[in-house]
């Protein structure tokens, strides 16, 4: 019975490496399922150190993994008769096995800095566009600064889940909420951070593909949860420049429409 | 053993001459750790099953979105025509959480196994405070009251996700679980950690105190290595959570701003209380509960080191290192759980102090499971249903720590953070890791507790049904993590990048199905094995700790003779003995009398 246990158990490093290599090459009638196409200027960093992890964790986990079946079978009692190997350790063997995953452990940890600082720490200190993105169960409200490039001005351009902003510019997004957590998903830029009522968190990313994307709530707020979704439209800078300009005029004619109500009612 | 005899009568003195106690104070409220921890673990095993089918509930909902939930759908929800409302779905993922972590993981790991454990396999003849550890199973009651009985109160249960942030949590109109199925929510787990406080300081005080003679801590299992270090994290990690319950119940019915910031508006209605910081919670919370993700392991790696020497016939490779690395988890366990907050807006700097962190612990995790490879290389392996639970223990453990060191580098969180590779993650490390070193445990350790033994054939059909169906439950969730798949979505497929994962989210719910069905043949085994089970004798496995030295099962008091330790528990196939075990009990050849 030894056999059979230690081919169940070398089951799993094949259809484990076998599972990711199909699904991130998509052979044949398999489709591919791996990372979202990345726009971003940054992203391709993030997807590089997920595959530098997944090669040193797959190496150990097929090497151990395989360890572990030869053991199985190599040591099944059914088929050995000599006397097992008293032994109780061996210090040689520790310090290896500590030294060694303690320093590529902290290889992985200080060659991520880098690129952790740059898309939580170093702030751009002049965006092409800021955004303010406000979550609320369940909808994301949106604020532009008008002409004069202030917030909290008579200009400011109001709009709901429907995120536009220019190709190739720097982005920050002034990040807030109005009610309960709430997390501002870009799968396609990776970028993903939690808005936390009382706070204004900085968020800047860089798209460098025009296209329409999915903006995705990743932190549970409520009955809704799921179908907190915004778009986000990538776009040239002349574009972006128009579709503003009538985002103002529609937010004007609204607005004066309004007055006119109220007026008429008097 | 020439010295069992001696002992006996002078010790036995103490329990000889009461009166035979009544049902209730033997089987109800009784004071002997035995039926303490037989209580947590059918108890626990009730609560098992509960959160399983609540785990259903989830699977159905992903597969089949907003279609008839089979068998009870029409029962519960008639108005919507037998299909699950999304705010029934958010009750469910928190239920099943709450239930699984607080409910089954800890209780059945420090209450069950450490109750009925600890004393016998340190030579003592009970806790230190059996009062106390009566108590602490009783306590576990009012919690089952409280989270039970949420499910039917106005709102329904709990819905704020198991880890309760607010402002979701706190403000009232913000969820309809978050009426009185949140203040339940809290009061129980308040309780729960009220029961795990009286078992650690219990466990503690009796592994210090009571062990037998010659019992030295260099010569205690690994199990109670493990258990020693879980009681401490216990006692220095709950207090936290404790105080930062009551902190979330003032702030809900007293009218306190402990987490609500100023002008915060649900449902157009401002906030009363303000000046608070929802990040606050998460600080305590995770200050507790990420100590609590090894209150969840240490206990199943120690009893996995158990199993694994004695069905590899050899010493356990490398005992002191393992030591060293139980205590290591525990000690860096306090300063990680930062990694829980990276994309939380905690300071980002922060995060680079927790990343590193985080990485380093990874590495007693790896010298514990190079040290069990260790153990099995040059043994002798026997393929005991018990072992194939503690070896596949070792083989989803790999899996489960490495897939933490994706989340740890923080650059590769921001995507994956809240996505289905966490979910892969904590259950590679929960559910295949933990549960199933408990079903080995339970396989080992149940002719001890009932003196008969539980069917091995049926025990490796349910172990072969189990493995494979875990694996098609869990590990596609990799795959769908990698994709951006996030979690606790009651509906992901209208976002257009998620829609072609639907075939695999049904795959994996039949596999769930499968898991949840195959566990019947354990319910079977497990009863049919108390009343119809072999009878065995004292030591069926050949094993060399205390606990195989008693009577099986133990009556009051447990030894029947002054237990005395000459040696570790792990000293198989000792070429100075015939025998391929060497109890600890056994004294060496030179002292034999004769």
């Amino acid at each position: 019975m030894g056999k059979f246990w230690a081919i169940l158990f070398l089951l799993v490093p094949i259809l484990g490496v076998g599972l990711f290599v199909v699904a991130a090459d998509g052979t044949g009638w398999l489709m591919r399922h791996w990372f979202p196409e990345d726009v971003s200027e940054y992203g391709h960093r993030i997807d590089e150190l997920f595959m530098v992890i997944l090669w040193l964790t797959g190496a150990v986990f097929v090497a151990t993994e395989l360890c572990l079946v030869w053991f199985m079978l190599r040591y099944d009692r059914a088929k050995n008769t000599e006397p097992v190997k008293f032994t109780h350790g061996s210090h040689t063997l520790e310090v290896v096995w500590t030294v060694l995953p303690a320093a590529t452990l902290l290889f992985i940890a200080i060659y991520q800095m880098n690129v952790w600082a740059d898309t939580k720490v170093r702030e751009p200190m002049v965006p092409g566009l800021t955004v303010e993105v406000t979550g609320r169960q369940f909808e994301w409200r949106l604020r532009y600064p008008g002409e004069d490039g202030k917030f909290d001005t008579p200009d400011d351009i109001y709009h709901v889940n429907d995120l536009h902003i220019p190709v190739g510019e720097d982005i920050l997004v002034k990040l807030k909420s109005q009610d309960v957590l709430h997390s501002f998903f870009l799968p396609n830029l990776r970028v993903k951070q939690d808005a936390v009522p009382g706070m204004e968190i900085p968020v800047w990313f860089k798209a460098k593909k025009n296209g329409a994307y999915d903006i995705v709530c990743a932190e549970l707020c409520g009955w809704g949860h799921y179908k907190m979704r915004g778009r986000l439209t990538v776009q040239s800078k002349p574009d972006f420049e128009k579709w503003l300009k009538e985002l103002r005029v529609e937010g004007q004619r609204t607005q004066s429409e309004a007055t006119e109500d109220s007026e008429t009612e008097e | 053993m020439s010295t069992t005899a001696e002992g006996f009568h002078t010790h036995g003195d103490a329990h000889v001459g009461h009166a035979e106690p009544s049902f209730i104070s033997k089987y109800v409220f009784s004071l002997d750790h035995k039926v303490i921890g037989l209580q947590f673990l059918f108890s626990t095993l009730i609560w098992f099953l509960i959160g399983g089918l609540l785990a259903l509930g989830i699977r159905w909902q992903l597969a089949w979105p907003w279609s008839k939930l089979p068998i009870v759908g029409e029962w519960l929800f008639s108005a919507e025509g037998g299909q699950m409302p999304p705010e029934f779905y958010t009750m469910l993922f928190t239920m099943h959480a709450t239930v699984m972590i607080f409910f089954v993981i800890i209780p059945i790991l420090a209450g069950a196994f450490g109750n009925f454990l600890i004393p016998l396999m340190i030579g003592a003849d009970d806790m230190a405070f059996p009062t106390l550890n009566m108590l602490s199973y009783w306590f576990m009651w009012p919690a089952f009251l409280c989270i039970g009985g949420s499910f039917f109160v106005d709102g329904g249960a709990a819905a704020a996700g198991w880890t309760s942030y607010p402002t979701l949590s706190v403000v009232q109109e913000a969820a309809p679980g978050s009426h009185m199925g949140q203040t339940l929510w809290l009061v129980g787990v308040t309780f729960v950690g009220i029961s795990s406080m009286m078992g650690s300081i219990n466990y503690m005080t009796t592994i210090i105190t009571m062990r037998a003679p010659g019992m030295t801590m260099f010569r205690l299992p690994l199990t109670i290595w493990a258990m020693f270090i879980t009681a401490v994290l216990q006692a220095f990690a709950l207090p936290v959570l404790t105080a930062a319950g009551f902190m979330q119940v003032m702030d809900r019915l007293v009218g306190t701003g402990f987490f609500v910031p100023d002008g915060n508006i649900v449902n157009n209605s401002v906030a009363a209380a303000g000046g608070g910081q929802p990040l606050l919670w998460q600080h305590l919370f995770w200050f507790y509960s990420h100590p609590a993700v090894y209150i969840m392991i240490l206990p199943a790696m120690g009893m996995v080191s158990d199993i694994i020497a004695c069905f590899a016939r050899k010493p356990i490779f490398g005992y002191k290192p393992m030591v060293y690395s139980i205590s290591g988890i525990a000690g860096l366990g306090f300063v990680v759980w930062g990694h829980h907050m990276f994309v939380s807006g905690m300071n980002p700097y922060l995060g680079m102090t927790f990343m590193t962190a985080t990485m380093m612990i990874a590495l007693p995790s790896a010298i514990k499971v190079f040290n069990w490879l260790g153990t099995l290389w040059g043994g002798r392996i026997v393929f005991t249903t018990a072992m194939l639970f503690a070896i596949s223990f070792v083989s989803m453990f790999i899996i489960g720590g490495l897939s933490g060191i994706f989340m740890a580098a923080t650059p590769v969180d921001i995507f994956i953070h809240d996505t289905y590779f966490i979910v892969a993650h904590f259950h590679y490390v929960l559910f295949s890791g933990t549960a199933m070193a408990v079903f080995g445990a339970i396989y080992f350790w149940f002719p001890k507790m009932f003196g008969r033994m539980m069917n091995e054939f049926w025990g490796k059909i349910h172990f072969f049904l189990t493995f494979i169906f875990l694996n098609g439950t869990f590990f596609p969730m990799h795959i769908l993590g990698v994709v951006g798949f996030p979690r606790r979505l009651a509906d992901p497929y209208h976002y257009q990048e998620f829609e072609p994962l639907l075939e695999m989210n049904q795959f994996m719910t039949f596999c769930a199905i499968g898991m949840v069905a195959a566990q019947a043949i354990f319910v079977v085994n497990f009863f049919g094995s108390i009343f119809f089970g072999k009878r065995c004798g004292r030591n069926p496995w050949g094993c060399n700790g205390l606990e195989w030295s008693a009577p099986s099962p133990p009556g009051h008091g447990n030894f029947d003779f002054q237990p005395v330790v000459y040696r570790g528990p792990y000293e198989y196939g000792d070429p100075e003995v015939e025998a391929d075990y060497y109890p600890q009990i056994q004294p060496p050849p030179e002292e034999e009398p004769g």
